[in-house]
């Protein structure tokens, strides 16, 4: 394979790759995947409909082609092909992802604040002349209080939610798992610092300790938000057909507890690289930065979450 | 890990690959600019023949050729296409080709990303186009795809609308993090900040504007995809959600998503009056502040797409006022491009006709934005082909005038070969009589009262708009001719010099015409 070589002024140089198979692969895994996803998701009713293994098939093409265009990219660097400057296209490249992620994020939490500071108070009859009038004419009684429990239309179209999952006073704070999952993510955000402190010192079983640490509390963490999830779905009926308190809800913590999932299993790939392939060094470990930061984001999108989904 | 390994001979050696691999696994950002051109003047063919089909069914009032359910589809069809799969696409050719040379890099700063950013748009648009054939038909809730419309009525193939939405965003998402980071981390020595070339820095802007505003639009597909299927109620009052939460959500995005569509082609357009007026631009600094004030305040905007669904009377008052601002920085431009052909050396090819156009029409467009910006006055307007007019004067002699202005300028540099100088200019004045014989005419008959959206209308409008349909087919067989010449110049031609033109200035006039495979593999001098 020829390499394509572009100097630097101060002697670096830009690594420019040549040819690659893995863009159009992962494009086509990207087209199978949406399309197996649409035709599952429109044949959810029908029980004789093959689509999910299309689906299937996507996922399997988008892992496969991932793993072997960031092996190809490790195989580069540990090569030495690319340089300083290719690095800190590594870091803003990174950093703009991250800001594309909470912007993502800023939707959910738009809608959020939306619902709860305008459209759920005008249904209810608040606001000036003619905003929530219809409403009010549509829906007698509703009510406007947040959690809404009982909906406009009472329930008509939805299933009502026993309760909800919102603070439960101090009396019941250590039975409430939100609570342990903010101490969990938290602790995480430390430990995963403290590893990279190992590394920066070139301790590695420090590293490995607190990374390994880390993923544990991932794990513990994803793991305590699928009981949660039961509680709701099992115990207070809350579900995503509860109406807009279970909507916001689940899909706010829904997307963070997948964002918590991929930035776990980006660390636990990190600390198989550092355990059985001896990567990272000292000054050298943008791959685990890019992972760790990537950690602390999801961990401040839960400070926002437990402060206006669970707490306000 | 820096050591330096120079390389020349194989520098010399390393062109194209043979075949069509050149261009499925290329990362090279003048193949991958070239393949989104073309991808995206076939959506343009495409998007167009469907604007053909519309105003063929306005060409009389009565139903004509289609049926309504369809003619629903077109128009949905119509806008998703002109916006997602033309207009986007060919600003970012047009990023990938030129930001690259214009900084004196070497090429973008993650090559293989640009590629996948580029492939994932023919799957995506093929999943959109083939909804068409699908039970039920394509989208049909028009471009803007308002809840209810496209969640409780909406046909079945708006799930597969729904995940095209998701990876064309994520595709302009890989494209403008890979643009602003060559244009932060690529920058040849001595090209700082200040010293950047407008296009540069019209798409640095846009950049950031695609990466803050296209994962919301993911965010309201995804609530739209949870109403649908999964019994969530962020749309639906019924359950405490509300439709003009949709609203809310798609013109955050929506209304910076127009700026993306008309920032990049500022810079072209300062690039070309520039040349052509054989003086430096009049007021650089005060172009780049403009830019950025604009890109600021699309923020703060939004809402004034939608004055008539019962906002509160202070917000309507904020979103009128805000809105009106970003006239400043907007004539802040105007005046810097009529400041700089000011007693220029002035000669008129091809790509100055469209930039002088395009600032006279886009100015036009921007007058009747104002005007709709108008509380009260909008009251009127909404929804009526005032808007459309209002849009389609700076989308199509704005964006697209620009883009055209782009390939007529830059071609020489990509080819090696000037057009057809004669061809263009019939080009450039059959688009121009007809864009305005097919979009004047639509400020009247929407003043007067017709609705947009509508494949029927009362007979008082049937004169404007059988003028605005001979227009339409004008200007869109007047495309061909565009294709002749792009294609006539590709083959062959007078050979280009290396500075193509006489008042051209920046780095990209600086090397071979065509633009050697490997630009920049050393930093150039910068003085």
């Amino acid at each position: 394979m020829t390499w394509i070589w572009a100097t630097r002024m101060s002697g670096g140089s830009y690594y420019v790759p040549d040819q690659s198979r893995f863009p159009i692969f992962m494009a086509f895994s990207l087209f199978v995947l949406v399309m197996g996803a649409s035709s599952t998701i429109n044949n959810l009713d029908d029980p004789t409909s093959n689509s999910v293994y299309i689906l299937y098939f996507g996922f399997a093409c988008l892992f496969t082609t991932l793993f072997f265009w960031f092996r190809q990219v490790i195989k580069e660097h540990l090569a030495g092909l690319d340089s300083n400057q290719l690095k800190q296209s590594y870091v803003y490249g990174m950093a703009w992802f991250i800001f594309s992620e909470v912007m993502f994020f800023a939707a959910f939490f738009g809608a959020l604040f939306y619902v709860r500071t305008l459209a759920v108070p005008w249904l209810a009859g608040e606001g000036e002349k003619g905003i929530g009038i219809a409403a009010v004419e549509m829906w007698q009684g509703f009510e406007s209080t947040w959690p809404v429990i009982v909906t406009p239309d009472q329930g008509d179209g939805y299933v009502l939610a026993k309760k909800s999952m919102a603070w439960p006073g101090w009396d019941h704070a250590l039975e409430w798992l939100p609570l342990w999952n903010t101490i969990v993510l938290l602790s995480s955000s430390v430990t995963v610092h403290f590893a990279h402190l190992g590394l920066k010192d070139g301790n590695r079983k420090k590293f490995n300790r607190f990374l390994g640490i880390t993923v544990t509390l991932a794990l513990i963490f994803v793991g305590l938000q699928a009981a949660e999830y039961y509680e709701a779905y099992a115990y207070y009926g809350l579900t995503l057909n509860s109406g807009i308190y279970g909507s916001t809800f689940f899909m706010l913590t829904g997307f963070h507890g997948f964002h918590v999932l991929m930035g776990g299993i980006m660390l636990a790939i990190m600390l198989a690289r550092s355990v059985f392939a001896g990567h990272f060094e000292e000054h050298d470990h943008f791959g685990f930065e890019a992972a760790s930061w990537y950690w602390h984001f999801v961990d401040v999108v839960w400070v926002m979450l437990f402060l206006f989904v669970y707490i306000l | 890990m820096s050591a330096v390994i120079e390389n020349h001979h194989d520098e010399h050696h390393h062109g194209p690959a043979a075949g069509i691999t050149r261009w499925l696994f290329t990362t090279n950002h003048k193949d991958i600019g070239t393949l989104y051109l073309w991808f995206s003047f076939a959506m343009f063919l495409i998007g167009g023949a469907m604007a053909m089909i519309i105003r063929a069914e306005l060409f009389q009032p009565g139903m004509q050729i289609v049926e309504p359910e369809f003619y629903n589809q077109m128009i949905t069809l119509h806008g998703l296409i002109m916006i997602f799969g033309g207009v986007m696409p060919a600003f970012v050719g047009l990023a990938n080709w030129l930001v690259p040379m214009q900084i004196g890099a070497p090429d973008m700063a993650l090559p293989r990303m640009n590629n996948l950013s580029f492939w994932i748009l023919p799957f995506a648009f093929f999943i959109l186009l083939s909804s068409l054939f699908m039970e039920g038909g394509a989208p049909n809730f028009g471009w803007t795809f308002y809840a209810p419309l496209s969640t409780t009525y909406a046909p079945p193939s708006v799930t597969f609308f729904i995940f095209s939405v998701h990876i064309m965003g994520a595709s302009s998402i890989m494209g403008a993090i890979n643009v602003v980071v060559t244009i932060m981390n690529m920058r040849a020595p001595g090209v700082g900040l200040m010293k950047m070339p407008l296009f540069v820095w019209s798409w640095l802007i846009t950049a950031y504007l695609l990466i803050a505003v296209m994962p919301v639009l993911a965010g309201a597909v995804t609530m739209m995809l949870m109403d649908i299927h999964f019994g969530t109620s962020f749309f639906n009052a019924a359950g405490g959600g509300d439709p003009v939460l949709f609203q809310h959500i798609f013109w955050f995005f929506g209304h910076p998503e127009v700026y993306i569509m008309i920032l990049p082609a500022f810079g072209i357009v300062s690039h070309i009056i520039e040349t052509f007026s054989r003086k430096q631009l009049f007021g650089y600094s005060s172009m780049v502040w403009a830019m950025l004030s604009i890109a600021i305040l699309s923020f703060v905007v939004w809402a004034h797409h939608m004055f008539t669904v019962g906002l509160p009377l202070a917000a309507e008052i904020f979103f009128m006022w805000a809105t009106m601002l970003i006239a400043v920085p907007t004539g802040v431009k105007v005046f810097n491009w009529v400041a700089t052909m000011f007693r220029g050396s002035i000669t008129f090819e091809t790509p100055m006709l469209f930039a002088i156009a395009f600032v006279v029409l886009f100015t036009i467009g921007g007058l009747s934005g104002l005007m709709l910006a108008i509380v009260p006055a909008d009251f009127q307007y909404h929804d009526t082909y005032f808007v459309v007019a209002h849009f389609h004067y700076v989308l199509v002699p704005g964006a697209i005038f620009s883009i055209m202005a782009a390939v007529y300028y830059w071609i020489p540099k990509w080819t090696g070969n000037m057009y057809d100088e004669r061809l263009g200019k019939l080009h450039f004045w059959l688009s121009f009589i007809g864009v305005n014989v097919t979009f004047f005419p639509q400020h009247f008959i929407g003043l007067a009262g017709m609705p947009r959206r509508y494949p029927d209308y009362a007979l008082q409008f049937a004169d404007w708009n059988m003028v605005s349909s001979v227009g339409a087919f004008l200007f869109g067989f007047s495309q061909l001719l565009f294709l002749f010449i792009v294609l006539k110049t590709v083959m062959g031609g007078k050979k280009a010099t290396d500075q193509v033109w006489e008042g051209a200035r920046g780095l990209e006039w600086s090397v071979a015409s065509p633009a050697p495979y490997h630009t920049f593999s050393t930093p150039p001098k910068i003085d």
